[in-house]
């Protein structure tokens, strides 16, 4: 549908103001139901299956199921995102299991500095960004002189 | 109707978007910002954190130039360009973002991106530019630094779920934004002195191939909703290359990438007699003048071969994967056990290209027992789609580097900033920004930063608060709600509040505008073909749709969204049907193929083809730029005897 809701494992997010779902979907799509304090997709056929829901939700509450019009039945893929990898498991629609596990990130969550350790000089005139030369590896950004063939 | 409460923001960099550019955008804004003690606002119509179309992760970088390591040179990058976009390419715009592009990767790999690294600690590619990442929170830890960066130096501050509808104008300058929270009743307008829009691509103009819950499946993620387009367009800036959509190969129904099966384990793509297309046809890319001899072949060349195949009835076309493993397989018959081993590192490996980005593709493998070394998978054209930072090329015209510019294309593509449109104070990038394509993921960063430099240092020389009609942002602001007005106005009229007929719900004019774009404008029921009559066909519809958009009706904030989402939509649509109809040639074929004018005609055509909309009066005016070149030419340039004889 492609992502839904077990309406028994999810708790509307009650201690936040709104719900990890709501806060992450890129288009828009989960919205929490206040009466019965459960998240649902609101238009399944905008969704991406993109699983940030699915990723960051705190009860493992939601889930996808492939898109009815060309995906079979009985199939699923599910993710364990810690704060360094993700474990997935992918069953087949014949049982089959597979388990992959990749990394996310090398750094601690929230700790990306943003000139990552390179110098800046600082001319707001030059051709050089910031962190630039450092950060390209080479003594100065590269001009027509050495762009490899230019007419000038 | 609620009341809305209207919230005045003003600052002197407005960053619009919330993806790869517009991050990049931050984090190289955040720094000249605070050396020259300006503000910096960043407006998202969604979450950071996972916004844009790096949203569910990227298995590969596909802009990497190796400059520090002398692998290429930005001339090869730039021929690369040029070549695979049919000779139409603003030299100067890529070979900027060429030079630059390292650095935003370099940034990645120390923020936490994990590319993946060679026993000599080389970085692995997939081919020539791009690199193999563990990419599943690229976009996390890109907008980590950004929203770092703009907090630890105190100048900027974040809006998330604030939609943007459109631009504010002060005389011939672009003076900010205006737009409403999809999450309370408030209605947003920021005053800024400079605007970066990075507000992605368009996705949904055209009638997707899967129409029912699968329409989301979008091969570019279904928020890319041409709000960067409206948004340059309604500035009134010339817009480029309108007419170069894109269509992807890809896996058939759930568009899982191909990249890494043609490159890196060096898959055929045969059709159902066991042809292959890029053999069998070779003979037909000596119609497509010189760029039917480059290599690689040009996507749109390698598309239309595929396409011919299709079209004779030779279909499915299949990605040979159980070939390509086999192939591998081979190289280890005889160690059974270091075969085994490398084959686990291969499924490995593929899996994650689909987990990464895809996941869709992995569902529906699993869904129907795919074992990819045991049995082939369908591969198929998808929909056109309008992506500036891949291989289609529509975005605003804007000013090239000063230092990258000969004497003769200076005077065409340099106006003081690079990135900026031809409106004043108005910048753009990633998909934002046209001809210069092939930036992807890393490429729309660093332009980001390239703009975002270049938008601080216009500000630092034009430092004036912009001055702004209430009058006219009164207008703006109730012409913005209406579709609320109008529906709780009609709502009662009848039992069914999705069929009323005195206003239309987003999602049917959307359907209408995809029918409209699918049917006459070149999509995949036309077999990706028009002509003159149809395109004029288009717009008479077109400005039918244009009519009743006026009528939108939304029950509550998020169909609000849709409403504008679908407005803009239209307008890209617009600007693609009019440039079709003004170039009277056919360049890309497996893009469009215009029938009434199916040669290349390097004569006439070797040019850009652009439009602007007058804000003023609306009316549309299309004109033709010089391709000029910052770089040396290949030679040989006439078409060979056999095809000049057949013009």
């Amino acid at each position: 549908m492609p992502s839904y809701v077990i309406p028994d494992k999810c708790d509307g997010c009650k201690a936040l103001d709104k719900t990890a779902c709501q806060h992450i979907c890129p288009n828009d799509l989960m919205v929490l139901d206040k009466d019965k304090m459960k998240a649902y997709n609101r238009d399944p056929s905008m969704c991406w299956e993109c699983y940030n829901c699915v990723k960051i939700c705190p009860t493992q509450a939601v889930q996808v199921r492939g898109y009815a019009d060309f995906v079979p039945l009985g199939a699923s893929a599910v993710p364990l995102r810690s704060t360094d990898s993700i474990l997935w498991t992918v069953t087949f629609r014949d049982g089959t299991l597979k388990r992959f596990k990749f990394p996310i990130r090398t750094t601690p969550e929230g700790t990306a500095v943003p000139n990552g350790g390179f110098d800046t000089k600082g001319d707001l005139n030059s051709n050089a960004l910031f962190t630039e030369p450092s950060s390209l590896g080479l003594p100065a950004v590269v001009g027509l002189t050495n762009a490899g063939g230019a007419h000038a | 109707m609620p009341k809305f409460e209207t919230v005045v923001v003003e600052t002197d960099l407005l960053i619009l978007g919330g993806g790869m550019a517009a991050c990049g955008a931050a984090v190289e804004a955040a720094y000249w910002a605070k050396q020259n003690g300006l503000k910096v606002t960043l407006v998202d119509k969604a979450a950071v954190d996972r916004s844009g179309a790096v949203a569910m992760g990227l298995s590969a970088i596909n802009q990497y130039v190796g400059l520090k390591d002398g692998a290429n040179t930005l001339k090869d990058y730039v021929d690369y360009v040029r070549n695979d976009l049919m000779g139409i390419t603003r030299e100067d715009l890529v070979a900027n973002i060429a030079r630059h592009v390292d650095s935003s990767v370099h940034l990645f790999e120390k923020w936490g991106l994990p590319i993946w690294k060679d026993a000599d600690g080389k970085y692995v590619h997939e081919g020539r530019w791009q690199l193999m990442i563990n990419g599943e929170s690229y976009k996390v830890v890109v907008a980590e630094a950004a929203k770092n960066a703009l907090r630890e130096s105190g100048v900027g501050e974040i809006f998330e779920r604030v939609f943007i509808v459109g631009p504010l104008l002060d005389g011939d300058k672009c003076a900010g934004a205006v737009g409403f929270s999809v999450r309370e009743n408030k209605l947003y307008i920021f005053k800024a002195k400079a605007t970066l829009t990075a507000m992605g691509g368009a996705v949904h103009v055209f009638k997707p191939r899967s129409s029912g819950e699968g329409m989301g499946r979008a091969w570019y993620p279904p928020w890319n909703s041409g709000s960067s387009a409206y948004f340059t367009l309604k500035a009134g800036a010339e817009m480029t290359c309108q007419e170069v959509r894109f269509i992807p190969v890809r896996f058939k129904d759930a568009y899982g990438p191909v990249g890494a099966w043609f490159l890196l384990f060096k898959s055929r793509a045969t059709n159902a007699m066991g042809g292959d297309y890029m053999v069998e046809r070779k003979p037909e890319l000596e119609k497509w003048g010189p760029y039917g001899r480059v290599k690689p072949v040009p996507a749109n060349l390698r598309n239309y071969l595929g396409m011919l195949d299709v079209i004779d009835g030779k279909g499915p076309i299949s990605m040979r994967t159980e070939e390509a493993l086999g192939k591998l397989a081979e190289q280890y018959k005889d160690d059974p056990k270091a075969y085994q081993k490398k084959m686990k590192e291969l499924e490995s490996e593929a899996w994650e290209d689909f987990l990464d980005m895809t996941i869709s593709q992995a569902i529906l493998w699993a869904a129907t027992n795919v074992r990819p070394e045991q049995k082939s998978s369908e591969i198929a054209a998808a929909e056109p789609y309008f992506i500036g930072s891949h291989s289609g090329a529509s975005g605003a015209w804007v000013s090239g580097p000063e230092d990258l510019q000969t004497a003769e294309t200076k005077s065409e593509y340099f106006w003081g900033y690079p990135c900026m449109s031809t409106v004043k104070g108005l910048f753009c990038a990633g998909d934002a920004s046209g001809a210069s394509s092939h930036k992807f993921s890393s490429g729309s960063h660093a332009e980001g930063r390239i703009a975002a430099k270049a938008a601080i240092k216009y500000v630092v020389e034009n430092n004036t608060a912009p001055k702004l009609d209430q009058a006219a942002i009164d207008k703006l602001a109730a012409e913005i709600l209406q579709p609320l007005e109008t529906f709780e106005k009609n709502k009662n009229a009848t039992t069914d509040e999705d069929v009323n007929p005195n206003y239309i719900k987003p999602r049917a004019f959307m359907f209408r505008l995809q029918k409209i774009m699918d049917e006459y404008a070149g999509g995949v029921t036309a077999q990706f073909t028009t002509n003159k009559a149809q395109l004029e066909r288009a717009l008479e519809l077109l400005a039918f749709l244009k009519e009743d958009s006026a009528k939108l009706g939304a029950s509550n904030l998020h169909e609000l969204m849709r409403c504008w989402e679908n407005v803009h939509r239209m307008w890209q649509a617009e600007a693609h049907v009019r440039t079709m109809l003004f170039r009277e040639e056919t360049r890309w074929p497996g893009y469009y193929f215009r029938a009434d004018t199916p040669k290349l005609d390097e004569d006439k055509w070797h040019v850009f083809a652009n439009c602007r909309c007058d804000p003023k009066t609306g009316k549309w005016e299309m004109l033709t730029r010089p391709v000029l070149h910052v770089f040396g030419q290949p030679t040989t340039k006439q078409p060979e005897p056999a095809v000049a004889a057949a013009r």
